[in-house]
């Protein structure tokens, strides 16, 4: 069982990102997950979308880089050792791993330039977790 | 008619030294009378011995005998980088092999470089005129030269060294980089003059005042700069920075090297070589002689060397010709500093580049978009050069691993061609301008040295 993964290829350049996400959101595609990586000058993102050819046909038609590929998506039991006892079994049959990121979209890590002006900018609009929150997840 | 070229330094009633005082101050009769003999003598070596030029003159009916004077010659028919590329390596030779002593070459339009070859007398001669040079800026016997200039098919650094030697300073064949030995060798050994690119020269000065070094703790008094363009404001900077005079030296690989023009004290452009090169200014786009002082491309025709005859060569870079003798007593003509080219053609830490070579590899790698961008620019006094290619999708794999393979791979390729380190920048596809007709490749952001 494979899922297909868009890879979309993105400058460093203010607002890219959001792009991306407006042509989406105005298509109704939703995105289960993603994962960006980033070099000093540009970056890739990685989506799991409900309708990935149609996102694909939409990105390409507003002038993104993209590319389709296979991925594995697994359901990983949420206590201590879960995401092991994957790891183990690849590991012990000798298949490597590129990179791997979670899709339980709901609570999404954002590393920014300037912390506390997004902070003061977000905070009362979205739900900020604190350290504690997180850890109580 | 021949002059005698004395080899032992003379000084005049000034103070000011000469390697080759009878030559240097020829009459100009005397000296256009030689220049024609001379001239005669290369035209009869090019059509004898290269297949090339003796094609060329038939052509145009011309006999080497014929010229009798500077009239005839914007008759005859020009030179340019592509005939050199054309007769890579050594179609442009007028010696057999056994003859020719050294072989130098620089960068050419596509991936072969253009040579020149020396026979021994070549060599000679090109002694003399770096000696000559040297002896210009006042270096005499007892002076210590640290020559920075890279050693190996440039011609700056072995060039400088020879003139060195037949000078008789001690030479210090030190080549370019390390910034921290170079600083240290000038103090320790009291290197009274240096020799190197204008935009080193200045690295050299910043890192020297880094480090505390005041002007007055460098022995210098003099240095020898060239191989890229540069402006006077840098030269006041390079002397405040130093503690030298800075003095601005002319040639091209093609002319054999350095000493086909060079600066003597009251910096007033660079004397040519008049001796040994016959020079011109032509309008780039009629090809016709422009009047004295009026800005053109520089034109040059070897009038002794037995190697490698070059006719009416093309050096695409403009400037003006100075007729009017210099306070300094040499009676030859002056050339200003060149202020620009008339091609395309980008000189990247003393190296010259032409887009088409940067064009010729990205066009070799067959995923690759047509669209790219040479974007140049200086950080400090070092220029930097990067590619901007875009990321289509033949390219874009899904790792960011593939992506560092892909721009490693480009710079490796262009450092292959070019010898020069640039940085390709990746782009999204459409954001790199597209223009109706010829699309502006390059975007030069450096400000004159």
């Amino acid at each position: 069982m494979k899922v297909t993964q868009l890879t979309v290829f993105l400058e460093n350049r203010s607002g890219r990102l959001a792009e991306v996400a407006d042509i989406l959101g105005q298509a109704g595609i939703n995105i289960r997950g993603f994962s960006t990586t980033e070099a000093a000058e540009y970056g890739i993102v990685r989506l799991i979308l409900t309708d990935p050819e149609r996102g694909r046909t939409l990105l390409h038609e507003a002038g993104f880089t993209t590319h389709f590929s296979q991925v594995l998506c697994v359901k990983v039991e949420d206590e201590p050792g879960g995401l092991a006892a994957v790891l183990d079994q690849l590991a012990e049959a000798g298949v490597s791993i590129d990179y791997l990121y979670s899709i339980s979209f709901w609570n999404i890590c954002f590393a920014v330039r300037d912390i506390d002006r997004a902070v003061e900018l977000l905070d009362g609009k979205v739900t900020l977790l604190s350290d504690e929150e997180v850890r109580a997840l | 008619m021949s002059v005698v070229a004395e080899e032992h330094l003379t000084k005049d009633a000034a103070g000011g030294l000469y390697w080759q005082p009878a030559a240097e101050t020829l009459p100009a009769a005397k000296l256009g009378e030689l220049q024609i003999e001379r001239l005669r003598a290369t035209l009869q070596n090019a059509y004898d011995n290269i297949p090339f030029y003796r094609k060329k003159l038939d052509e145009l009916g011309i006999k080497p005998d014929g010229v009798t004077c500077h009239g005839d010659v914007a008759d005859l028919p020009f030179t340019t980088k592509i005939d050199l590329r054309d007769h890579y390596p050594f179609g442009m030779f007028a010696r057999p092999r056994d003859q020719v002593v050294r072989v130098h070459a620089s960068s050419g339009t596509t991936g072969n470089p253009t040579t020149v070859g020396y026979t021994r007398g070549d060599l000679d001669v090109w002694a003399d005129l770096i000696a000559r040079t040297l002896a210009a800026g006042g270096v005499a016997p007892g002076d210590l030269l640290q020559n920075a200039f890279g050693y190996g098919l440039f011609t700056g650094g072995l060039g400088l060294h020879l003139g060195a030697e037949r000078l008789g300073c001690t030479v210090v064949p030190i080549s370019g980089g390390n910034t921290e030995r170079q600083l240290k060798i000038m103090r320790d050994f009291g290197a009274t003059a240096l020799s190197c690119t204008p935009s080193y020269a200045m690295y050299l000065a910043d890192a020297a005042r880094d480090r505390g070094l005041r002007p007055e703790d460098l022995p210098l008094r003099v240095g020898f700069h060239g191989a890229e363009p540069w402006t006077n404001e840098l030269r006041v900077q390079i002397e405040a920075g130093l503690g030298e005079h800075a003095l601005d030296i002319y040639g091209l690989s093609e002319m054999g090297g350095p000493g086909v023009g060079y600066e003597c004290l009251c910096k007033a452009g660079m004397h040519v070589s008049e001796d040994h090169y016959l020079a011109e200014i032509i309008d780039p786009e009629t090809l016709r002689p422009v009047p004295y002082g009026e800005v053109g491309e520089l034109v040059f025709t070897t009038l002794s060397r037995a190697a490698q005859p070059l006719i009416r060569y093309r050096t695409r870079d403009l400037c003006t010709l100075i007729a009017e003798p210099c306070a300094c007593g040499r009676t030859s003509m002056r050339m200003s500093k060149p202020i620009g080219r008339s091609d395309d053609m980008l000189i990247i830490r003393g190296v010259n580049v032409f887009p088409s070579q940067i064009e010729e590899v990205l066009m070799s790698i067959p995923s690759i978009e047509p669209h790219y961008q040479i974007v140049v620019d200086r950080k400090g006094y070092l220029d930097i050069i990067e590619v901007w290619v875009e990321v289509g999708e033949d390219i874009f794999a899904e790792t960011m691993g593939d992506l560092e393979r892909f721009q490693r791979g480009v710079q490796a390729q262009i450092y292959n061609v070019l010898n020069i380190q640039c940085a390709v920048k990746l782009k999204e596809p459409k954001t790199i301008q597209r223009s109706e007709g010829k699309a502006v490749r390059v975007i030069d952001k450096r400000k004159a040295l």
